[in-house]
């Protein structure tokens, strides 16, 4: 593996990682994967049919984690990969997902990760996936991640989906279908600054007796920059769901945020909360009364908020 | 070691008439006592102590520490210099934890001595660090964390404002016991407590009564609770109008 200080900084941004993690890893940079592992219950192989990978979680793995990070450093460079996951039953893993780009040029460079993630019965799953721009050029950074779960009977998955910064055009895709007794959480944080603009749409389709959902949603719209959420939970049968969208925003940014809720039977409890606004000023009084500067106390409350 | 001279505070309220919240307040508090501030509803207070603090700005007076004029120095220039607040109604926050807090009142303090404030105002602090300082909290609990916050930050000049509000009976007990140890006769700090409770007042040094944005009393417990019952009788009748429903004793 021959990582320069660039493709290291990237890594530790989107999955913390200082050195080659333990377990199973597939990391991908620039179209390519410099570095595949597989364990003796997580394997990781290439798809046949598209580029990208499948891995597959033996049942019964239990506290085990898979780190599939993606890095873009070659200047307008368009990467689009097919991601599977299967999970196998009573399992209890984390995947770390992720994807940075470095970009110092004036061409674009766009990252495309289509996932397809499947929950077996009675399985667990922690699914954090980061996402990072930088560079000095002009040149936009483009992050558009789809993500396709499907929950099965009595498993459960959290989803962090996290967007740091850096990343000046996003279109996020969420679709989730919850099974029997299953239970799925999606934590979105995200972060827009300048000219950047951000879409993202979950639609989580509750479809098993006793299935349970949550969307949480934070986010900062700072500069110019657009947001657009839109979360959608449908209860099709006894179920419970809810949905949570807190955003602040900054300087002439713009959020428009549309929580859509719909039962299909009598027994579906769904509820929703959206709130959009401005950092109270009582917080930043508060923080200053501390000692710290206004700009200090604003940073403490962003960070607070969007981790 | 803390000076207010001729203070006024004056504000625009929604009709767009201005109203004098203090008027010509002198005062002057020395280091190794523990002031009472106390009077009606409404009566400044609060705005007293936001004024001393930096977070409301006087119209007219000077105010200064250790014999610094500090009247035109802003919020985080005055806590920066000694002076601490602990506010009647704690602000809550969504991401910003217990301890993120602490951290930030403390940045210098020790976690052992973090953790030892919290278990002095009653909190375990295992269980509350990593939660959030929001909505999850009750009344009393994030009450408490501010007193924590304050007697951590170990400032020259502090402002507990109502610390017993929300709190309970048990808990009350132990919070004037750690601002008696940690001010009274503490040759270089002083205390200031805004409240109404029949504890706390008769712990202080020294009493102010503040009515209408005026100092109207000052004194010992005993010297000043004729001041406070008929204070707090006037303005009874004032507000009912002479009806009185009952005598005040």
């Amino acid at each position: 593996m021959n990582l320069n200080r660039i493709d290291l900084d990237l890594l530790r941004a989107v999955s913390d990682i200082n050195e080659l993690p333990k377990g199973a890893v597939n990391i991908r940079s620039n179209g390519e994967a410099i570095v595949r592992h597989s364990s003796p219950n997580i394997m990781i192989h290439s798809q046949i049919d598209n580029p990208g990978l499948t891995v597959e979680v033996k049942p019964g793995t239990i506290n085990e984690s898979v780190h599939v990070p993606v890095i873009l450093t070659q200047p307008g460079f368009n990467d689009k990969v097919y991601n599977t996951f299967i999970i196998g039953e009573d399992s209890d893993i984390t995947i770390v997902a992720g994807c940075g780009i470095h970009n110092s040029s004036h061409a674009t460079s766009r990252h495309d990760g289509i996932h397809e993630i499947i929950v077996r019965q009675g399985a667990r799953l922690k699914y954090v996936e980061k996402h990072y721009g930088e560079g000095a050029g002009d040149g936009k950074n483009v992050l558009n991640p789809s993500t396709i779960i499907t929950i099965e009977k009595d498993a459960s998955a959290e989803l962090e989906m996290v967007q740091i910064k850096g990343v000046d055009d996003t279109d996020r895709s969420t679709v989730a279908h919850v099974h029997e007794k299953g239970n799925l959480k999606i934590i979105e944080r995200l972060l827009t600054q300048g000219g950047q603009k951000a879409h993202s749409d979950i639609k989580i389709s509750i479809e098993g007796k006793d299935g349970t959902a949550q969307i949480l949603s934070r986010s900062v719209a700072q500069g110019n920059s657009f947001q657009l959420f839109r979360a959608a939970l449908i209860g099709k049968t006894a179920c419970m769901g809810h949905v949570e969208c807190d955003a602040i925003i900054m300087d002439r940014a713009r959020i428009q945020s549309i929580p859509e809720l719909q039962a299909e039977d009598a027994d579906a409890v769904l509820t929703h909360e959206a709130a959009i606004g401005k950092i109270a000023g009582e917080q930043l009084i508060k923080l200053m009364s501390l000692g710290l500067t206004e700009k200090e106390a604003i940073e403490a409350i962003l960070e607070g908020f969007l981790r | 070691m803390l000076k207010l001279e001729d203070v006024w505070m004056q504000v625009t309220d929604g009709n767009g008439e201005n109203k004098e919240i203090l008027r010509g307040v002198n005062l002057e508090f020395e280091t190794g006592k523990l002031y009472g501030v106390t009077g009606p509803n409404g009566g400044g207070k609060t705005s007293l102590a936001k004024v001393i603090m930096g977070i409301y700005q006087q119209t007219q007076g000077r105010i200064y520490l250790d014999g610094l004029d500090i009247s035109e120095l802003s919020l985080t220039e005055r806590a920066r210099q000694g002076i601490g607040y602990a506010f009647q109604q704690p602000t809550r926050f969504k991401g910003l934890t217990v301890k993120d807090v602490l951290d930030i009142a403390a940045p210098d303090s020790e976690s052992m001595a973090i953790r030892g404030q919290m278990r002095a105002v009653g909190l375990c602090p295992e269980d509350y660090f990593d939660r959030d300082l929001g909505p999850g909290l009750s009344g009393g609990e994030i009450k408490r964390i501010e007193v924590a916050q304050l007697l951590l930050r170990d400032t020259k000049v502090s402002i507990f404002d109502e610390p017993e509000a929300g709190v309970d009976l048990w808990t009350i007990q132990k919070l004037i016991a750690l601002i008696v140890d940690g001010y009274k006769k503490n040759p270089d700090k002083l205390a200031i407590v805004i409240s109404h409770n029949e504890n706390i007042l008769p712990i202080c040094d020294e009493i102010i009564v503040i009515d209408d944005g005026v100092i109207t009393g000052k004194g010992t417990a005993d010297e000043i609770w004729h001041l406070i019952k008929d204070d707090i009788e006037c303005k009874i009748r004032r507000q009912c109008q002479g009806d009185m429903q009952y005598e005040f004793k």
